[in-house]
């Protein structure tokens, strides 16, 4: 009879430990590529614009008059392609994922702090194109 | 003659997250006929297409599918390649196989404890869910996502797997293959799980190629067609055989995948051994001007993406075929015949996804 196919791992299984982990208790396991979530560092950017305009689903706006950076992290897949893009490296990839957002259309915004270096009599420097 | 009653199953059910909605017309607890209804989660993505750019329609491609998402995404990138003529590095191809496999074997053992839980036996389920945690974490190491692997793009692959990473996969795989096999065991050989599966809604040869059938449905009733033997990716060098079973019921429909589970391991060790250092991709001029189908075997069965290019960076036309749409002909044609209580283990022996066949 195969009908105790089962037995032997059955009784590995009682005397072994839980599988599980008491998440968000014990932190979630990541490596270190694991793409949690998008990090952004308004000392750094430069309003180029490249981000938002490469992200697939709109999750980032940039104002540049206003300098401001908003991400939508409702919208945000992290799928890296914007922290690939950034020219200046201004984005990174956490490992941690973020608690979940409760509302829509709550932007996560920043306001840009970068300033740019005074170029000693010379016209300056043309900027990015637009966003 | 007892009456005949409709009883609807789905689109929210107990014990099939899919939303899928079966009208089963009863005579007693026998089921005659049944009418299926798909379209509950309809999003769009085709139509996505002509709104991103080609380079960038590969994540959406990816997030057609939550379990054969790297295979969405490795058609989307096979079919603009072929339209653009990229030739992809060696190395690029065989890490899509790698990951390709990985991502099929989590992708049965997944379908491994449903149907397990469909039949009842709990345990199973759970011993098969733990094993495709592994690969999940194998997956989460390589390319930093658990289910959306994210790695394949338009010329190539954006990750690398390192030496040290590839040695120990391999290193790992066979005391991974042996704790399969003891699960797999309990599938092919315990008199429960025989008693449950066999002889139950038999699909013959004939009706399954008559119906399109693709994938292991099609091969447990013995049509010996995987579209991996074309040898695309670095399927061409691995040797592949596919996996044939010929009764046709719901037991060999389990026994194929339950193969397939051993053939994955197997593929991914020879990639792994055989794998060529080189460039992980190829820079990608212009835009595509052509149309061409492009064409996959998921873990499911195979995955047609049409792709039409105007020669803008926005595609003019995507259109995908996803397994499982192939698949419901076959399972209206399984159906009759079977007990009310039976309908959820057939309904889950063709594997549904059908949040990628409405995508
Ligand atoms: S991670 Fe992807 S989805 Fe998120 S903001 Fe960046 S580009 Fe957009
Ligand atoms: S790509 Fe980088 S520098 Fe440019 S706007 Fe985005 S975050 Fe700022």
């Amino acid at each position: 009879m195969s009908i105790f196919q089962m037995t032997r791992t059955v009784i590995r299984n009682l005397t072994g430990g839980p599988a599980t982990r008491q998440y968000p208790a014990v932190p979630a396991r990541t490596s270190a590529l694991t793409r949690g979530h998008v990090a952004f560092d308004p000392s750094t950017c430069r309003s180029c614009g490249l981000c938002s305009r490469r992200c697939p689903c709109v999750a980032i706006r940039l104002d540049k008059e206003a300098k401001v950076w908003e991400i939508d992290r409702m919208r945000c897949i992290a799928c890296g392609d914007c922290v690939e893009g950034c020219p200046f490296g201004s984005l990174t990839m956490e490992q941690t994922y973020l608690p979940p957002v409760v509302e829509q259309r709550a932007a996560e915004r920043y306001t840009i702090t970068y300033v740019k270096p005074e170029k000693p009599a010379k016209k300056p420097a043309e900027e990015g194109a637009g966003a | 003659m007892p009456e005949r009653i409709v009883v609807p199953f789905g689109p929210q059910h107990p014990v099939l997250p899919e939303p899928i909605h079966l009208d089963l017309v009863l005579e007693d607890e026998k089921v005659v006929d049944v009418i299926p209804s798909i379209g509950y989660i309809h999003r769009g993505l085709e139509q996505l297409v002509q709104k991103r750019e080609f380079t960038e329609y590969v994540y959406v491609a990816e997030r057609i599918c939550g379990i054969c998402s790297f295979m969405h995404a490795l058609c989307y990138c096979q079919g603009v390649e072929h339209i653009m003529g990229i030739e992809v590095p060696d190395r690029a191809k065989y890490l899509r196989t790698i990951w390709s496999e990985c991502s099929r074997l989590h992708s049965h053992l997944l379908w491994l404890g449903l149907f397990a839980d469909g039949m009842g036996f709990e345990n199973l389920f759970m011993r098969s869910w733990q094993l495709r945690e592994s690969v999940l974490d194998v997956l989460e190491d390589t390319t930093g996502g658990r289910v959306i692997q994210g790695t394949c793009k338009v010329g190539g692959v954006r990750r690398d797997i390192e030496k040290g990473k590839l040695d120990e996969m391999h290193r790992a795989l066979d005391p991974f293959e042996e704790k399969c096999r003891e699960i797999g065991d309990v599938f092919l050989n315990d008199d429960t799980v025989k008693y449950r599966l066999q002889g139950l809604s038999v699909l013959s040869k004939d009706e399954a190629y008559a119906l399109g059938a693709v994938g292991p449905t099609a091969r447990a009733s013995g049509v010996p067609m995987d579209h991996r033997e074309t040898g695309y990716a670095a399927y061409g060098d691995l040797g592949f055989k596919p996996v044939v079973e010929t009764a046709g019921d719901c037991y060999a429909r389990c026994a194929v995948r339950v193969k397939e589970v051993y053939a994955s391991i197997d593929l991914i060790r020879r990639a792994i051994e055989q794998i060529p250092e080189g460039p992980l991709d190829v820079k990608v001029k212009g835009t595509p001007d052509g149309e061409y189908f492009s064409r996959v075997e998921q873990p499911r069965g195979e995955v047609i993406h049409y792709l039409r290019g105007d020669g803008t960076k926005h595609l003019a036309r995507a259109r995908i075929r996803t397994p499982t749409l192939a698949n419901i002909p076959p399972l209206v044609k399984m159906l009759p015949g079977a007990q009310l209580a039976d309908v959820p283990v057939v309904v889950l022996s063709i594997d549904p996804c059908i949040s990628c066949t409405e995508r």
